[in-house]
């Protein structure tokens, strides 16, 4: 393959963006929207053209007797710091790079269609294209990182867009704020994976991704045992990046922004918190693979993290009643889902195990299938916000009979995420089961159960919006389905969703590269089946139709209920540690001492500058006598002196 | 003698041959003929420093030596080249202005031999020529700081000026006279490398401070720098971003020259630490006086007078990547504060303001002047990511390059003095854009001409830093002609 394709990966939306950034203004909201969607279609069709390339050309670059290599199109110096310390920036295809190309577009080109119809009548329609293309840009050309340097900034590139598009809105104080929280909270998880980027390549002397992980052992050896604090430093590295992925993937205690995010336009919500940026910490991951594996520790710390994050929010989704934050807490619990998947995996057969690595490959299936349904879940809800003017939904209920596209679009949604055949949960979530019930009980019980109360909250959900009992409101403002641009996208959404769980996903991605063929487990099968339906009845009873049920549950437990809905007081926590301790101890003795020390030195410095300025200023008298006069004496006192000093 | 050793002068070839043009147009043109004079030297001039740019030097030395062009001159004068037709472009509407419009041919031909003065400064490889290209350089400046024939102030300027050129000249001349006695009866760069040595001797240490002072006038270094403030207040502005940038420029360059060349082999020590206090006074008295400035052109005058100490550190260092980076500062200085000058020079033409209190508010009148001067003055500065911090950098590295503590300490107090003078610019920018008070400039067209050096200079502000082209270019030139330099 030629690079000209992959350039063009990452020219068209930074074009993009400048067109627009920079032109945007003198453009009508038509002339930019169809500007927007054409480059963004002609993206998708670009990258569906590499991708399919790769997978399917045979090239000997990008698969060898059947196992897939990795291959970069292009890898040129960036950032030649000095000899040794030099940055490139590239375009690496391996599976999953190819398989996050045709995510991004797919789900961009979705929403930018989407977006046409839902910020129609919003200021600064423009702009918010214009901050699309920028997110695109920057998610392409994180996931398709040669090296961990140009992942990072990509990284950092990628947090500016969302922060841009949370605060979209910058006229509500909620969404300044809740853009400032995201942006916070996720810079402070990317000083950790700094650090583990520094830690990892001081060692391994490399930034490049192929380097690093085609000999994890070498990279492990280059350490040289160097320990920090009990832990081997490798660990530590390993942990730490997945810091950064803790960040952007939402993962306890670092899942606060999230739902705050969603304070942004719904559409974007789908893009960026739900579909691609957040699954950037599990793409983090899967990238680095061997390299987890080689220190087991660091890759149990990546399970545990999932496991807690994953039962967490799947409890707090429960109680919520705004349509957005269930959506929120559902993504954080999915997302928790693929890295406990990707921490269940092995890289090395292991006895007793048929398929060491179907961690990983369960772990990328359910991101590429949880893209697609969960884009159409925020699509969906974007369309009955649009509708209803709210996000709550106590005040919505019996919607079916007045949105049927909305309402067969989300109820395929909720079907995919509740994993029943043949939506494309089912298949992903299936292997992600058998990946954890193969590594322990423990773990496929525990998964089992937050899969279970996945369906739970999601069929409340649905049961709420469209079913229970309509909302008065509705006789004074009817509501309706979504206009053509909006509808579109939900139904080619609803069909990827149904269809693409019968990809023979093991055939393309797996960690090694070697095709994979996925076949059920029985028991599985029916333990996931009927946590599902089970699940799904029993919201079918509390909630299809009103009635007391929720309210007397309510009632039995208030405590419970109350910490679940206030997500068991996490904001507080952060806000006492912040305000309380941050702010109001260890930062005013900061204050202090740069009021009273640093500034008062640099003043100090300013007064003697000034001082001094003033005490010379006869030296320029305007009389030229004195001019001529301290000229001769400046050249004679610099001959003599010198001379008086050499002699 | 053989003629054809003129063939190797290009780039005075073409400025005399500009100059002949504007001054054969400027005499037998009737009334309606001059009014293209300006465009016409414009042009002409552009086209000349574009073939200026583009002729490879062919690095002979003709006349017996006494004259080389190679390609690190070459790139100086291209470089001294820039800055005049920036000034060209900024002086377009005044030199039309009813007082000197029939003056206009006299401005453009005094300019121009003050620049043909310059070429044979930076080209020069022996004292006589040197001296005639400083005085060719020097005396028709008087001339112009005078152009304001109305004017008082513009008066009193000339006379500062002219007096303390002619006695800067005499000092350099007796100076120079000091070294002949030493040099066995030559006045050739290389023969004076060759000849002096052994243990310093007094007169010489004598007569190289005097050179330094004689080359220092022209730089504004401390103590020769008296006359610059009146002299830039009172010129016409034109003038005074020409003294400031291009006769700064070529004489810096000279100096580098002279010293690396003549004294580098055994009076390096000297001479650099006579540069050395120089230095430190330059551009820490530069810095402040600037503090103090109200009058904007005043307030240039002292920042210029700082600049021209970081351009001599490219000389502390002596060897290729210190000349290379001096050539590139230098560079970056004509864009920056010529820059700066348009701004003045604009708001002075619509508006007769001049102090810096005038400029309050100015973004709310004026945005795209607020934001060129901007530009300006973090450019000036040093703060990244304009092309000043790059060449501050790059000069700053090629000094401690040399690895010596003593230049680490000039290195120091150098950024510390950027620190000051971070205050004074950004009074500047505090000014235009924070200070509340309403504006007091009202809101006017630039002329076009104008126009376009001010978006020349703010084009180099934000790219010259950002492509490596110039400096590689500077780099690239020094490189080649590093054997005809004889640096020790």
């Amino acid at each position: 393959m030629g690079i000209t394709l992959p350039i063009l990966i990452l020219a068209i939306p930074i074009t993009m963006f400048l067109i627009l950034g920079i032109g945007g203004v003198k453009m009508t909201r038509k002339q930019a929207g169809i500007l927007g969607i054409i480059a963004n279609g002609t993206l998708a069709v670009i990258a569906y053209t590499v991708a399919f390339t790769y997978f399917f050309s045979g090239d000997a670059n990008f698969i060898i007797d059947g196992v897939r290599q990795q291959y970069q199109v292009f890898d040129v110096t960036w950032l030649a710091f000095t000899q040794d310390l030099v940055v490139n920036i590239g375009f690496l295809l391996d599976p999953i790079s190819a398989l996050m190309l045709v995510v991004i577009t797919t789900i961009s080109f979705m929403v930018h269609l989407y977006s046409w119809g839902y910020m129609e009548h919003e200021p600064g329609f423009q702009r918010y294209y214009a901050f699309l293309a920028l997110f695109t840009f920057s998610m392409l050309g994180l996931v398709v990182a040669t090296n961990i340097f140009q992942m990072y900034i990509f990284w950092e590139l990628v947090g500016v867009s969302s922060y841009l598009l949370i605060g979209f809105f910058y006229k509500l104080p909620s969404a300044v704020s809740a853009s400032k929280k995201a942006f916070i909270v996720t810079r402070f998880a990317d000083l950790g994976f700094l650090i583990g980027i520094l830690v990892l390549s001081y060692y391994s002397d490399t930034f490049n991704f192929m380097e690093l992980t085609s000999n994890p052992e070498g990279v492990l050896s280059s350490f040289g045992g160097a320990t920090f604090m009990g832990a081997s430093a490798l660990t530590w590295a390993m942990v730490l990046i997945f810091t950064g992925g803790m960040g952007k993937s939402a993962m306890m205690p670092l899942h606060i922004w999230l739902p705050d995010a969603m304070e942004g336009p719904t559409p974007v919500s789908a893009l960026i918190h739900a579909a691609t940026m957040v699954v950037a910490g599990v793409y983090l991951v899967a990238r680095l693979f061997p390299l987890y594996c080689v220190v087991d520790a660091s890759l149990t710390f990546v399970c545990v993290v999932g496991a807690i994050t994953a039962f967490y929010a799947a409890v707090v989704a429960c109680t919520q009643i705004d349509i957005k934050r269930v959506l929120a807490f559902s993504t954080i619990s999915q997302i928790a889902f693929m890295m406990v998947s990707l921490g269940c995996a092995y890289d090395k057969p292991v006895e007793g195990v048929h398929y060491s690595g179907l961690g990983y490959m369960a772990g990328m299936f359910h991101l590429f299938t949880h893209a697609m349904f969960k884009a159409l879940l925020f699509l969906g809800a974007g369309a009955l916000i649009h509708a209803v003017h709210s996000n709550n939904y106590t005040e919505m209920g019996g919607l079916r009979k007045y949105m049927p596209i909305t309402h067969v679009t989300f109820l395929i949604g909720c079907l995919a995420i509740a994993g029943i055949f043949p939506f494309a949960g089912f298949f992903s979530k299936d292997e992600m089961l058998a990946a954890m019930f193969q590594r322990h009980w423990f773990w496929g019980a525990w998964m089992a159960m937050v899969a279970g109360l996945t369906s739970f909250y999601m069929f409340r959900l649905y049961f709420m919006v469209f079913w229970w009992e309509e909302n008065p409101k509705y006789k004074e403002h009817k509501p309706h389905d979504a206009p053509w641009q909006m509808s579109v996208p939900l139904i080619f959404l609803a069909i990827v969703s149904t269809v693409c769980g019968f990809v023979p996903f093991g055939e393309f991605v797996t960690w090694d590269g070697v095709p994979y063929h996925i076949h059920f487990e029985i028991p599985v099968v029916v333990t996931s089946l009927t946590v599902a339906v089970l699940a799904i009845l029993l919201a079918m009873v509390m909630y299809r139709k009103k009635n007391g049920i929720p309210a007397r549950l309510k009632n039995a437990m208030p405590g419970l209920w109350t910490a679940a809905h206030h997500r068991f007081y996490w904001d507080e926590m952060y806000m006492f540690v912040t305000h309380k301790i941050i702010f109001g101890i260890i930062c005013k003795g900061i204050a202090w001492f740069d009021r009273h020390v640093i500034d008062a030195t640099m003043d100090m410095f300013a007064k003697v500058t000034q001082k001094t300025s003033y005490a010379i200023k006869g030296m320029q008298s305007g009389e030229i006598q004195t001019y001529v006069y301290w000229y001769f004496a400046g050249a004679v006192l610099l001959g003599a002196i010198t001379w008086l000093c050499l002699i | 003698m053989d003629y054809s050793q003129f063939g190797s002068m290009i780039p005075e070839l073409i400025v005399l041959g500009i100059f002949v043009l504007v001054f054969l147009f400027d005499t037998f043109s009737n009334e309606n003929g001059k009014r293209i004079l300006t465009p016409l030297t414009t042009i002409l001039f552009g086209l000349g420093t574009i073939a200026i740019w583009i002729i490879p030097a062919c690095g002979e030395e003709v006349f017996g030596g006494m004259y080389i062009n190679d390609n690190a001159t070459n790139a100086i004068k291209a470089i001294l080249n820039i800055g005049v037709f920036i000034v060209f472009l900024q002086s377009a509407k005044w030199v039309e202005s009813d007082e000197v419009a029939i003056r206009k041919g006299e401005f453009y031909e005094l300019l121009l031999v003050t620049l043909f003065g310059m070429y044979l400064m930076v080209s020069a490889r022996h004292f006589l020529l040197f001296i005639i290209g400083l005085e060719s350089a020097s005396l028709p400046l008087a001339a112009l700081v005078a152009f304001n024939k109305k004017h008082y102030e513009s008066h009193e300027a000339a006379i500062k000026y002219i007096m303390t050129a002619v006695f800067s000249s005499a000092i350099l001349l007796v100076g120079l006279s000091f070294v002949y006695a030493f040099s066995g009866g030559s006045l050739y760069f290389q023969d004076i490398a060759y000849n002096i040595g052994g243990r310093p001797s007094g007169l010489l240490i004598i007569a190289i401070a005097f050179v330094i002072a004689g080359i220092g006038f022209k730089l504004s270094l401390v103590p020769f720098h008296l006359w610059t403030a009146d002299v830039y207040q009172g010129a016409p502005t034109a003038i005074t971003s020409y003294l400031s940038v291009v006769s700064k420029g070529a004489a810096a360059f000279a100096f580098f020259v002279i010293f690396v060349q003549c004294f580098g082999a055994v009076y390096s020590d000297v001479w650099e630490w006579m540069m050395y206090a120089v230095i430190i006074a330059t551009i820490t008295i530069g810095n402040l006086f600037a503090i103090r400035q109200k009058n904007m052109k005043r307030f240039m005058a002292f920042s210029s007078i700082s600049q021209a100490g970081y351009i001599m550190l490219g000389a502390m260092a002596a060897d290729g990547l210190g000349l290379a980076s001096m050539m590139f500062y230098i560079f970056v200085y004509v864009v920056s504060n010529l820059g700066a000058f348009a701004v003045i020079n604009t708001i002075e033409e619509n508006s007769g303001k001049i102090s810096m209190d005038d400029y309050n508010g100015l973004h709310k009148t004026n945005p795209w002047l607020s934001f060129a001067m901007t530009l300006a003055m973090f450019s000036l500065a040093g703060i990244p990511p304009f092309a000043g911090f790059f060449s501050k950098i790059l000069i700053f590295t090629s000094v401690t390059g040399s690895n010596s503590w003593a230049l680490y300490a000039l290195v120091l107090i150098a950024l510390i003095n950027t620190i000051i003078s971070l205050y004074y610019y950004l009074l500047v920018v505090k000014a235009m854009w924070i200070s509340p008070e309403e504006p007091k400039i009202a809101s006017f067209k630039t002329a076009c001409v104008e126009r376009w050096g001010l978006w020349l200079c703010v084009a180099g502000i934000i790219f010259f830093g950002l492509v490596p082209y110039i400096y590689q270019y500077c780099y690239d030139a020094v490189q080649s002609s590093l054997a005809y330099l004889t640096i020790f």
